[in-house]
């Protein structure tokens, strides 16, 4: 017995210079694997949170925070997308996502609602719109999903429109959907008010067709396309975070440029 | 007769240790970002000579389908791997590891020599500090590699509200391309060190987890006693 002891303190004895190395060894070792099955754990626990509309908690929490990190320092109205010459704007422009386009169009009926409180409501039609000063606009239209296209879009500044028909301009979001709820976006207050947002009716130069969102989209340059939602029927006020299609399957609800 | 001899101090091998989960959540996430637009190739003319990437990797790899996933992944695990890149070279910088680190005017001729001896084109071992000429041009490179992944990802991140880097970057759509590069150059990087990590044994392995290394002191090759 005592020899077997022996044998194993004999290990541990530094004054060996084999005995320093193993045990110095040993133990940064022992560390390491330590760490690593830390991490293993902590991963695994962050794979186990619950989610938060589509995303792990955690990880639905740093994207809040990180749009109020930009919101708070690098972000301004006055950081505007790069725009164009009328000549470089696609005349095949992409097309992406049908969601809210489903049933056909009410092009004789349509008015744009805006609820600009509960029980004030008020109905907007294309015309009223179009006779508001026009503003066009040819940038680089950008898709979440990884590619860009320079396109060239018309209608009136959704900043002068606000002004023009007293929209609140205080709530922090406003609210958007098509007229058969299929597609819903949320937008913060400053982007909305951004100055190249646009409450949009023409494509190079012509109507929307409908697949583009005719009557009227929005053009919000400062946004991925996401937020860019195609035949707008209702525009809502909200100082909570409105529904947002692509937020609720995971997005970051924010998406901004 | 062995001796200890100090090589990686602990800060280096926290920064080193923590970089390798993290740049491979980076990565991985990022290739499901990717996947969204997964357009890039390498050819010339109208023939394709490779394609990143063939549906099979991207199903192999269970990417599909997923660019919020990645994306919150990606938004999560940046800031691990900014602070701990930046830390990393504030560290080279203040404790002097960098005059280990970067090379010199004659790393270059000296990585030469590293290639052809790796390539068995030459028996000749080249000079072995703490690092090789040829570690030195690597390992300073993948730090320039990582700014690079850093700035390209802001850039293509918030292209608007960055757009001054994004245009010095040469716009949203090459920023991209730049920061897709980067990352296949870090796997490529990856490939070669655990290949030359393999090659070059347990003792040197050891040394980035205990931070020192074991040499033979050479004047007690026989076990005597060691006086220095």
């Amino acid at each position: 017995m005592k020899k077997i002891f022996n044998k194993i303190f004999a290990k541990f004895d530094n004054s060996t210079i084999e005995n320093k190395i193993r045990r110095k060894t040993l133990l940064s070792f022992s560390f390491f694997g330590l760490m690593i099955f830390i991490v293993i754990v902590g991963w695994k626990n962050l794979l186990n949170q619950p989610k938060v509309d589509g995303v792990l908690k955690p990880l639905r929490t740093t994207l809040i925070n990180n749009e109020k990190i930009v919101s708070a320092t690098v972000y301004s109205n006055k950081n505007l997308a790069p725009t164009y010459p009328f000549e470089k704007a696609a005349r095949q422009v992409r097309v992406n996502g049908n969601y809210g386009l489903q049933i056909a169009a009410d092009t004789t009926n349509w008015k744009l609602k805006i609820v600009r409180k509960p029980g004030d409501t008020l109905m907007v039609t294309l015309a009223e719109i179009k006779a508001l000063p026009k503003t066009e606009l040819t940038y680089n239209f950008k898709c979440i999903e990884g590619w860009c296209q320079i396109s060239n879009w018309g209608g009136v500044l959704y900043s002068v429109f606000a002004k023009k028909y007293g929209l609140p301009i205080d709530s922090a979001y406003a609210g958007l959907e098509t007229p058969d709820d299929g597609y819903y976006v949320g937008i913060d207050m400053p982007s909305m008010m951004h100055p190249q947002t646009l409450l949009c009716y023409e494509m190079n130069g012509k109507p929307l067709p409908l697949n583009q969102g005719y009557p009227l989209r929005l053009i919000i340059p400062v946004k991925y396309g996401v937020k860019n939602i195609k035949r707008i029927g209702t525009i809502f006020f909200s100082n909570s975070p409105p529904p947002d299609y692509w937020a609720e399957r995971g997005y970051d609800y924010y998406s901004g440029l | 007769m062995k001796k200890i001899e100090k090589k990686h101090p602990l800060a280096i091998r926290w920064f080193h240790w923590i970089n390798f989960p993290v740049l491979g959540v980076m990565i991985w996430s990022g290739l499901m970002i990717y996947w969204a637009n997964g357009v890039y190739t390498i050819g010339f003319g109208d023939s394709t000579i490779l394609k990143f990437f063939p549906t099979g990797f991207y199903e192999a790899l269970n990417l599909k389908y997923k660019l919020a996933t990645g994306m919150a992944f990606h938004f999560f695990m940046m800031w691990i791997f900014a602070i701990n890149g930046l830390l990393y070279i504030l560290y080279t910088f203040i404790s002097g590891e960098w005059r280990y680190l970067l090379p010199n005017k004659n790393s270059f001729k000296d990585a030469w020599k590293v290639l052809k001896h790796d390539l068995f084109l030459t028996k000749e071992k080249p000079l072995q500090g703490k690092f090789n000429g040829a570690q030195q041009i690597a390992y300073s490179g993948v730090i320039v590699m990582g700014i690079g992944s850093l700035l390209t990802g802001i850039a293509i991140y918030k292209p608007i509200q960055f757009s001054t880097l994004c245009w010095l970057l040469g716009g949203y759509e090459f920023a991209r391309i730049i920061h897709f590069a980067l990352t296949i150059g870090f796997c490529l990087f990856f490939l070669v060190h655990i290949a030359q990590v393999i090659k070059a044994g347990w003792r040197n392995f050891s040394a980035m987890v205990t931070g020192f290394e074991v040499k033979e002191n050479p004047l007690t090759p026989n076990g005597g006693i060691d006086k220095i």
